[in-house]
């Protein structure tokens, strides 16, 4: 089969992802800048035999897709800022219920309505903690539009080889961008279901004991009858009030990502080995590092950069690595210093942290993070 | 009645709810009416929201899904999308589907899709301890109202009738004969169907404006009532400020996984198999 090569935007790369990986059903609600996400399974899913719903809101768009994934079927929705903190409790939901689905967040400015739609990268906490309660999740940046499509890809295989809910957190840019993209073979795709049940007979929805904790999960409408609740529950998936029973299930499930963290973990690197000055950082501020980056070098400074693909689990050991091994880390990130606490947490103060922040809803010029490596390398 | 027992997970059993508590019959009703039209066990989900009632579907032996608070038919509409073949019933209380879950109920009734709600009614939030709902008559007292609810309730019937649903009827625990009966029309409706049906709170809804016990509260319901196919030949004065119970509205409309099928049957293929094909891009290049 011929390689596909097009013109696409990030939002495009994400939806045709989404589509490569077995997307069936999506429920959306109208928001900028991620609409086109929505505009484009409305289109392609009935051709592909799934379904598309616009829902009355991001709530009940939530809630529809873990209905939908109840069902077996691989199911996504897509949304902004203001969406995706609607969303939260729900996205609680399907991590406690282990309820496999993807949420995809093309971030703009906020908090609140902001300055609609100008790119920000301040959910990065949101994602990782914007529900209540301790639970697991899964948070991918794409960096660039190829990207998009892989980490969708991506996305929807980890959370269903974990049951847990994932969190493609794309920026404006990103989402907007239009770049050549190739994109791969459908035979090089390595597509993953969900574990599933051997037998109807005394099938567990919630065992513990299973190999690396993920238990299989049955479909709806298939003779198993089991009982899904957002209330803490034992193995059987009945609640329970038992503490010992409520211990059991949050340590299992924070467990499922913890142990399985450096399988999860995806970044790249770009002339770390011999570098000073580091920069941390992913999503569209990492493109303006990337160019920073490679100036500083060409003026003398051994700069390099670290760009997360997965913020969510956080790469703690590699950037423990390095800050014992450079002068300084400069975290370039359209927020306040939402990675950088992150990675001020990771390097124990071996490295000074520099926060290069953007919060006015444009993207980073190369020459502000250039300012900021040469400055950090004195 | 054994009959009736075995659509229970009866290893669940006893129930979470207050002596005299109106849900169980309720649940009872729908039992029968499912047992009656022969329901498919393994083709029938049951979802629910957050609430007393909602507590119901973790006692029922059928696929079962206890969502969060208000959203359960949300999440029933994902599913009945993903899956038009399964029966999909919604159980639901006057706080968890008119108040938080408002949205959702218009949204479902205007679509008009094919999902059974039943709506337990007992005037009261009664897993919080009795504070006032969307469905507390004006002027009773709840913890949150000490001085009498100064807010009008919905006429939850008239409201699912205007956003849409093709079959609307309220009936109550007093009423359990006919309550069944029009929980089977509403099984057999294909559309949005809702049943109101009034339930007892004795425990916080009765206590607190000295009802009684639940045989009063059920006689409290019933006097509150009145038989809508008796209704209009009774003289005005005894259908004034009384709720109409029975079947109340029907209509022939078009359903939403229908249509939705439909309008896409010109590009809609079926899916055979996940083989990680890039589907959607071959689509995109047309």
């Amino acid at each position: 089969m011929p390689k596909t090569v097009k013109l696409m935007q990030g939002n495009e790369a994400c939806t045709v992802g989404a589509l490569a990986a077995g997307l069936e059903f999506y429920a959306g609600y109208p928001i900028t800048p991620s609409t086109e996400i929505a505009e484009l399974c409305a289109e392609e899913l009935p051709k592909v035999g799934g379904s598309f719903i616009q829902m009355e809101d991001e709530i009940a768009s939530a809630a529809a897709i873990i209905g939908a994934s109840l069902t077996g079927k691989k199911a996504m929705t897509a949304t902004s800022g203001p969406g995706f903190s609607l969303m939260q409790e729900l996205l609680g939901y399907a991590s406690l219920c282990e309820v496999p689905v993807v949420f995809v967040n093309v971030q703009r400015v906020g908090p609140s309505t902001g300055m609609p739609t100008s790119p920000a990268q301040g959910d990065v906490m949101q994602a990782r903690w914007g529900t209540h309660g301790d639970h697991p999740v899964v948070v991918l940046s794409p960096g660039n539009v190829k990207e998009c499509f892989e980490l969708t890809v991506r996305a929807f295989n980890l959370s269903e080889r974990y049951r847990v809910p994932a969190v493609v957190l794309m920026d404006e840019v990103i989402g907007h961008m239009r770049e050549k993209v190739e994109l791969p073979d459908a035979s090089e795709l390595v597509i993953e279901n969900r574990p599933a049940p051997k037998s109807r007979v005394g099938y567990k929805p919630y065992e513990a004991d299973v190999d690396g904790g993920v238990p299989p999960m049955a479909p709806f409408g298939e003779g198993y009858r089991w009982h899904v609740t957002g209330l803490f529950h034992d193995e059987t998936g009945f609640p329970s009030n038992k503490p010992e029973v409520a211990d059991r299930l949050m340590r299992r499930l924070a467990a499922k990502i913890d142990r399985h963290e450096t399988e999860i973990r995806d970044y790249v690197t770009e002339s770390l080995d011999d570098c000073e000055v580091a920069v941390v950082s992913f999503g569209s501020s990492a493109m303006s590092a990337l160019s920073a980056v490679r100036k500083a070098r060409a003026a003398g400074v051994k700069a390099g950069m670290l760009r997360l693909r997965t913020i969510w689990p956080f790469p703690h050991d590699e950037v423990l690595e390095l800050s014992k091994r450079v002068k300084a880390i400069v975290v370039p990130e359209m927020n306040l210093g939402q990675v950088a606490l992150e990675v001020e947490r990771a390097s124990r103060c071996s490295a000074k942290v520099v926060r290069v922040s953007k919060v006015n809803g444009e993207l980073f010029r190369p020459e502000e993070i250039f300012t900021a490596i040469m400055e950090a390398a004195k | 009645m054994s009959e009736t027992l075995s659509y229970f997970r009866q290893d669940r059993l006893p129930h979470i709810w207050c002596p005299g508590c109106g849900h169980g019959t309720i649940t009872g009703a729908l039992i029968r009416a499912i047992d009656r039209l022969g329901l498919d066990k393994n083709k029938l989900i049951l979802v629910s929201g957050i609430g007393c009632s909602s507590r119901a579907v973790g006692y029922l032996d059928f696929d079962t899904l206890h969502t969060a608070h208000g959203r359960a038919l949300a999440f029933a509409t994902g599913l009945k999308v993903a899956r038009p073949d399964l029966k999909v019933i919604v159980m639901t209380g006057d706080g968890d589907c008119t108040a938080i879950g408002g949205n959702h109920f218009i949204h479902a009734a205007r679509r008009n899709i094919d999902i059974t709600t039943i709506v337990m009614n007992n005037n009261i939030y009664g897993m919080t301890s009795g504070q006032y709902s969307p469905m507390t008559p004006k002027g009773m007292l709840a913890t949150t109202a000490p001085y009498g609810n100064s807010e009008r309730d919905f006429d939850l019937a008239e409201l699912a009738k205007a956003a849409g649903a093709t079959y609307v009827a309220r009936g109550t625990s007093f009423h359990v004969p006919m309550l069944i009966d029009l929980l089977e029309q509403a099984l057999q409706n294909k559309g949005f169907s809702v049943v109101e049906a009034l339930s007892q709170c004795p425990t916080y809804m009765g206590r607190k404006n000295k009802i009684g016990s639940a045989v009063d509260m059920l006689e409290w319901i019933k006097g509150r009532t009145v038989n809508a196919k008796a209704a209009a030949a009774l003289p005005p004065e005894k259908v004034q400020g009384k709720l109409l119970i029975g079947e109340l509205h029907r209509s022939s409309q078009p359903e939403y996984c229908d249509e939705y099928l439909k309008a896409t049957a010109k590009v809609r293929r079926a899916w055979k198999n996940i083989d990680g094909g890039l589907r959607g891009c071959e689509q995109n290049s047309d």
